[in-house]
């Protein structure tokens, strides 16, 4: 079980939940489960989103473990110049 | 098998030396080909027709003349670019941007494009194309954009990111927020408040090649495409896309390139090219002119934003809001949401809030520049800070550091941060000769942090050992500043051989898989780490034909300095085996050795800078002089420094000319009044002084070498550093960028009649 | 026939080349003698990428027209070094990373061995003012001040 905090309009599309608890321990399922219990969630995951574990930012790399009791904050892909 | 990532101290024999990059030879004697070094033979000039209006509708184009006309092999509107984007409203967003599909929309929007024989051909055949406009109200400025009279850009945006949904549509493309706690009661806890608004203006990135490309499609739908970018292989998954091209089918070359900084991230006229190819039936070399370039391709945002900021008496800030208005051009992004994250990411706030708004104007196409979004949110958070640290009485460094991010702070765009360099940093700036130099007479001093996320991404390296033993190391990341030879630095560093015997080269599309483009100071912290990979697997190949060499088990081999050693008593007659020994007979032990990465590279971590400035202003003219510059930032582990260094005094650079000079000036018709190099003013030789850095170097637990992407926090400080310098120096707030001199002369006029 | 016969000396070598009268003479070198040395930066002579040097003058030769160079001495990047051996400002510029991208380097190089030629001991003002049309973007000038400083020191044979 993680907690996850989803940025300001993902909560929206999260049906107005900003912290979620998701039962998951990789990247893959962790979008999957949210995908399901969220179905509006669907195209940002799509378009791709950035996960922030315990203060690092990674890719939606499927295998990325998500860590026991670690702080996961979901953001929009970033650009850089 | 696995590649383990963190970082583990170690001496450095060659990362951290600076020899002779590898494309220098060709770079000083006018042998590199940039984009448009590059000729294929039967090759059209591919001209494009502009929209000289800031808004109207494409009523009807008539090209027959142009069609008709000696020498011209083909001409394109947009309905040779039909819609495949399929329902994805960024590439439509693309695609339109190419070429307009329904409406001009901005001074420059592409309308229309010829192919012809020579340059003459092709100017007067965009003379004869025919287009019928209905001219319609226009808006250029952020704040008229976002009122509810202004002329509309699009009649089907709402306002995203707002709950309820919109009825109305609006210039207003999303609404983002970023914070947490209580503003409100953080406020009512202050001692001080200070409340500001600042308006900055549009810049461009002023690359000083034009974007410019050799575009050339077959009739089997074979293509190629030539192209100075920052991204060859998303420029080849864009255009395929676009053009209805199979993507193994289109092979994408990237020259060398003459600066991008974000500017060459996007595609602008290359899909036109291919476009113009397929028709035509032959080459087409389409280069864009300066002129072009201001008005077509993608400068930053101009931005309006409001920063409010509360501390305590003690130094302690309770609270911090912005609200920060972006301009993103004819079509919706996330720069005004880049900027609410960033905004207060230097430091540890109890209460923050940002909010952040898209607004659509009449103007070119907004495009990442160096850091996107976050200099200008600097700039009004810094001034603040500053004001702030006045208004209590405290030391303008001393008030940072005591409210810095530190290792466990929850930052404002939510995470909370790991290890971080923004305190050293910040220590190294208190520390700093500069901050003694002596003041004279309108002078001021000025100092300011900045902050960027840096990126990791999907990378790609080969590393072939040759068989006279010299390594070719191929990697996928353009090479916009010097990273050849920090890559080259790197793969010498894991093998344990001199810098001299490794080559590294770019590869195109299809030689290589793909590779995310060079941004987001990715270049050398991704390619470093698969070069890093790619060169432990050939490490690993190498130990095994050494062992089969010696007819003895790979256990007993362990690589040391270059060679591959047996160990242990029983193997003390064996002499080490050099790379090259062990290349010579490549063809008998197993054939060609090679070590490969395939990645992505991720944990870039986030990077900080604090940078010192000092002007002189001229009290009647508002001129302004930069006497000192001091750049203070951590890059991990510098692998060739006198590149790092390169990259803090070009941000700086850049940085000098946003606050005290560049600007998109628009006229009351909407169009773009200064797109060339003499009114739109960046910083010459004669105006900058040396400018001092100072490399720290905490290193990235992320990399194995310690390494962080440096080439986008320069640019963040610059615009606050100076307008505190600039501020200080005349004794009056400036709120504006560029400071140019008319308006520094108005804030002191202003400043005389109170 | 309508292009214009030049005949003209270029790098030293006799060169002849025919040309349209709007052709620049950067236009010249790079679409029809192959010197591509020389780089478009803006083609308003605001940037000194194409900066070459005609009978001993430094110009931009974006402003330059093709029909123009007929019977002078021109000088391009292309020549700048002897045979296999680098000139010192371009070792110089080498050696002290005064490039990145590179684009601007030629025109920096030709720029600077005409100040050195006719100042062969310039201050670091003189320098910055000597190299003041020639844009670079990407380094902020100091490693390029530095290399002609250094460049200098080694041509004097201090």
């Amino acid at each position: 079980m993680v907690e996850v905090t989803l940025w300001a309009s993902l909560g929206a599309a999260a049906g107005g939940k900003q912290k979620l608890e998701v039962e998951a321990k990789d990247i893959r399922e962790l979008f999957r489960n949210l995908a399901e219990q969220y179905p509006a969630l669907g195209p940002f995951i799509e378009r791709g989103i950035a996960v922030s574990i315990d203060g690092v930012i990674y890719r939606d790399t499927w295998s990325t473990e998500l860590p026991k009791d670690a702080e996961i904050f979901l953001l929009p892909r970033l650009a850089g110049g | 098998m696995g590649f383990d990532p963190s970082y583990s101290a170690r001496t450095f024999t060659s990362v951290g030396t600076r020899p002779v990059r590898p494309d220098g030879v060709d770079k000083v004697t006018g042998r590199a080909r940039y984009g448009a070094d590059f000729n294929m033979p039967g090759q059209l000039v591919g001209r494009i027709l502009r929209s000289p209006h800031a808004h109207a509708r494409v009523r009807r184009i008539d090209t027959s003349k142009a069609e008709k006309l000696k020498g011209v092999k083909a001409v394109i509107t947009a309905a040779d670019l039909p819609d495949l984007t399929n329902g994805d409203s960024a590439m439509y967003d693309i695609l339109d941007n190419c070429m307009a599909r329904q409406k001009a929309l901005y001074d420059g929007h592409a309308v229309a494009a010829v192919a012809a024989i020579d340059a003459r051909t092709a100017k007067q055949a965009l003379e004869l194309i025919e287009v019928d406009y209905e001219m319609l109200p226009h808006v250029t400025d952020v704040d008229e954009a976002m009122k509810a009279s202004a002329p509309l850009l699009h009649e089907t945006v709402f306002t995203g990111g707002v709950d309820p949904k919109p009825t109305a549509p609006s210039n207003i493309a999303n609404r983002s927020q970023y914070g947490h706690g209580d503003v409100e009661a953080g406020f009512k806890e202050a001692d001080a408040v200070v409340e500001r608004s600042f308006k900055t203006e549009q810049t461009h990135q002023g690359y000083i090649e034009p974007h410019a490309c050799v575009a050339s499609v077959n009739s089997d739908g074979t293509s190629e495409l030539w192209v100075c970018t920052q991204g060859h292989f998303v420029y080849r998954q864009q255009c395929a896309a676009l053009l209805g091209l199979d993507v193994s089918k289109l092979r994408v070359t990237s020259s060398e390139i003459g600066g991008g900084f974000g500017g060459k991230t996007h595609i602008w006229a290359e899909p036109v090219a291919l476009a113009l190819s397929r028709k035509a039936g032959r080459p087409v070399k389409l280069v864009m002119s300066r002129e072009e370039v201001f008005r077509a391709s993608g400068p930053t945002s101009a931005t309006s934003i409001e920063v409010k900021i509360g501390a305590r008496k003690d130094g302690t800030i309770t609270a911090a809001s912005a609200m920060l208005s972006y301009s993103c051009g004819p079509y919706g992004g996330m720069w005004a949401e880049l900027g609410a994250m960033t905004s207060f990411a230097c430091y540890n706030l109890k209460n923050v809030k940002t909010v952040g708004y898209e607004v659509l104007v009449n103007r070119p196409k907004t495009a990442a520049y160096r850091a996107p979004s976050a200099p200008m949110a600097a700039f009004a958070v810094e001034s603040v800070i500053d004001e702030l640290a006045q208004k209590i009485g405290m030391n303008p460094v001393e008030f940072r550091i005591r409210n810095a991010a530190r290792e466990g702070t929850k930052s404002s765009y939510g995470p909370v941060f790991g290890p971080i360099g923004i305190g050293p940093t910040l220590e190294a700036a208190r520390k700093h000769p500069h901050m003694k130099a002596p003041l004279g007479m309108n002078q001021g001093r000025g100092m300011a942090c900045g902050f960027w996320f840096n990126f990791g991404g999907q990378t790609c390296t080969d590393l072939n050992i040759g068989t006279d033993g010299t390594v070719t190391l191929t990697v996928g990341t353009v090479d916009v500043g010097g990273s050849r030879a920090s890559l080259s630095l790197v793969a010498a560093e894991e093998l344990g051989i001199p810098y001299a015997q490794v080559q590294t080269v770019v590869a195109d599309t299809g030689t290589l898989g793909y590779n995310d483009m060079t941004d987001g100071s990715r270049g050398t912290f991704s390619s470093s780490m698969a070069t890093i990979s790619a060169a432990r697997n050939a490490i690993g190949v190498m130990r095994e034909r050494a062992a089969r060499m010696w007819d003895i088990t790979v256990d007993d081999v362990v690589w040391e300095d270059g060679h591959a050693t047996a160990v242990g008593e029983k193997h003390g007659n064996l002499s080490p085996l050099s790379v090259k020994d062990i290349a010579a007979v490549a063809a008998k032990t197993g054939g060609p050795i090679a070590g490969h990465s395939e990645l992505v590279a991720d944990g870039a971590g986030v990077s900080f800078a604090t940078h010192i400035c000092d002007v002189e202003v001229d009290p009647e003219t508002g001129g302004t002089r930069i006497l000192r510059y001091t750049v203070v930032q951590d890059a991990g582990k510098a692998v060739h420094p006198a590149y790092v260094e390169g990259q803090y005094q070009g941000g700086a650079a850049q940085g000098i000319g946003w606050a005290l000079n560049e600007e998109y000036v628009y006229g009351e018709d909407g169009c773009l009044q200064n797109p060339g190099f003499l009114d739109y003013r960046v910083p010459v030789c004669s105006d900058l002084p040396m400018i001092d850095t100072q490399i720290l170097e905490i290193p990235n637990p992320n990399h194995p070498y310690g390494v962080r992407g440096v080439g986008e926090t320069s640019i963040v400080p610059p615009l606050a550093a100076i307008a505190n310098a600039v501020s200080n120096a005349v004794g009056v707030r400036m709120t504006h960028i560029p400071m140019s001199p008319p308006r520094i002369l108005a804030a002191l006029e202003a400043e005389r009649a109170h | 026939m309508s292009g214009i016969a030049v005949s003209t000396t270029i790098n030293g070598d006799d060169v002849e080349f025919l040309c349209q009268f709007e052709e620049t003479l950067l236009d010249v070198l790079r679409d029809h003698l192959g010197l591509m040395g020389a780089k478009e930066g803006c083609g308003t002579g605001d940037c000194g990428a194409c900066s070459v040097i005609v009978d001993g003058r430094l110009v931009c030769s974006c402003l330059v027209l093709g029909a123009e160079a007929a019977g002078r001495r021109i000088e391009t990047i292309e020549g700048m070094a002897t045979g296999d051996k680098l000139h010192p400002l371009q070792a110089k510029f080498l050696e002290h990373a005064a490039l990145q991208c590179g684009f601007c380097t030629p025109g920096f190089l030709m720029a600077a061995k005409y100040l050195l030629a006719s100042n062969p001991d310039p201050t670091e003002e003189q320098i910055r003012f000597g190299l003041a049309g020639n844009l670079c973007r990407c380094t902020g000038y100091d490693k390029i001040v530095r290399a002609v400083q250094d460049a200098a020191r080694v041509m004097r044979g201090d």
